[in-house]
């Protein structure tokens, strides 16, 4: 199979099983009620998910080839300080990107 | 209970606004992907599409990654698809939000549903005003606007630009940024902080299972204990 055959299959694939995924609950669930300990679980989804995918990421940063990086982790930490702090997305964001490249540029 | 009439408009541009933050990390986060695929030897219309349809970010570099080190078709979708399965559960989250609004505007909505246009929207839920469930889908769809339409837009600058862009933006930081800011602000309640530490230490423990298990497990054990400490805490009181 040559490369672009691979990859389109790959991409009607994911595309279609991302949608189904997506549209899971949304689309054919709908508003049809739930039991109560499941509706308490899917309260915590968003704090489960999230710092889950991430911590990974801020601990063995692929950039630096998996070796912890103390400017990226400083700049986790200073997001984190500042959302949790401000309650401000915005701040969280550029708090974070601050520190990464003041320490970077320090460091580098 | 009485509501004004919907106000869907002003939900919209509520949610247009709310989303704007997010620029700052989704162009550069877009713009990688661009460069990563360009480098990979795929073709504009290969990368656009991709970038269009399945409009996953972290799904996407895996899949991307996987073919580009020759691994079967099948593991690189099966892999890619399971990065995708925690959408599965902003699915279930959010359709007690949205569940009875049009189907029509819930197709759309799970077309553009992300880990972005899912925290904007869980964001403005958890601090009011209190919108209803159309209210909620428009505020929802207008969150989406600065996150999808500017993911297009990056992909294809990260093309065009190639690697001229200096490794020292570290534009890979981006995202683990962005997911921090959606998480951050919001962090209140004791089941919430309890839900989110055992989620880490447990993604942190497993990480080295494959197929994204360790993330799907840590989250199930973020949520119980959420839950569980929700439970408590009542008991308590």
């Amino acid at each position: 199979m040559s490369d672009s055959a691979r990859i389109w299959i790959l991409i009607a694939a994911v595309s279609v099983g991302t949608f189904l995924i997506r549209y899971s609950f949304i689309g054919l669930v709908g508003d049809r009620a739930i039991p109560r300990w499941a509706a308490r679980m899917l309260r915590y989804v968003p704090v489960a998910v999230m710092p889950a995918l991430v911590a990974p990421l801020i601990a063995w940063p692929q950039a630096t080839g998996g070796e912890t990086d103390p400017a990226r982790l400083l700049a986790a930490l200073a997001a984190l300080g500042v959302g949790i702090a401000t309650r401000n997305v915005l701040a969280s964001i550029f708090g974070g990107m601050a520190v990464l490249y003041l320490t970077l540029w320090l460091v580098g | 209970m009485d509501h004004d009439p919907p106000d869907l408009t002003r939900a919209f541009r509520l949610g247009i606004r709310d989303g704007l933050p997010f620029l700052i990390v989704i162009v550069p986060f877009g713009m990688l992907f661009g460069v990563l695929a360009g480098e990979a030897g795929w073709s504009l219309t290969e990368i656009m599409a991709m970038t269009i349809l399945v409009i996953a970010g972290a799904s996407q570099f895996t899949a991307l990654q996987l073919l580009s080190e020759h691994a079967p078709l099948l593991i690189a979708i099966v892999t890619a698809l399971a990065v995708n399965l925690r959408l599965a559960m902003y699915s279930a989250s959010l359709a007690q939000y949205i569940g009875a609004t049009p189907p029509l505007g819930r197709v759309l909505a799970a077309y553009c549903l992300t880990d972005q246009t899912y925290g904007i929207s869980m964001t403005r839920l958890a601090r009011g005003p209190e919108l209803t469930p159309r209210e909620r889908l428009a505020h929802f769809l207008g969150g989406a606007v600065p996150v999808c339409i500017p993911w297009y837009f990056a992909t294809w600058l990260g093309t065009a630009l190639g690697s001229a862009i200096p490794p020292a933006l570290a534009l890979d930081f981006a995202a683990p940024i962005t997911f921090i800011a959606l998480v951050g602000p919001g962090l209140r309640t004791l089941p919430q902080i309890a839900a989110a530490l055992v989620s880490v230490v447990v993604a942190l423990a497993l990480a080295a299972l494959p197929y994204n298990l360790w993330l799907l497990i840590a989250a199930l054990a973020g949520m119980t204990t959420g839950a569980l400490t929700e439970i408590w805490l009542e008991r308590r009181a």
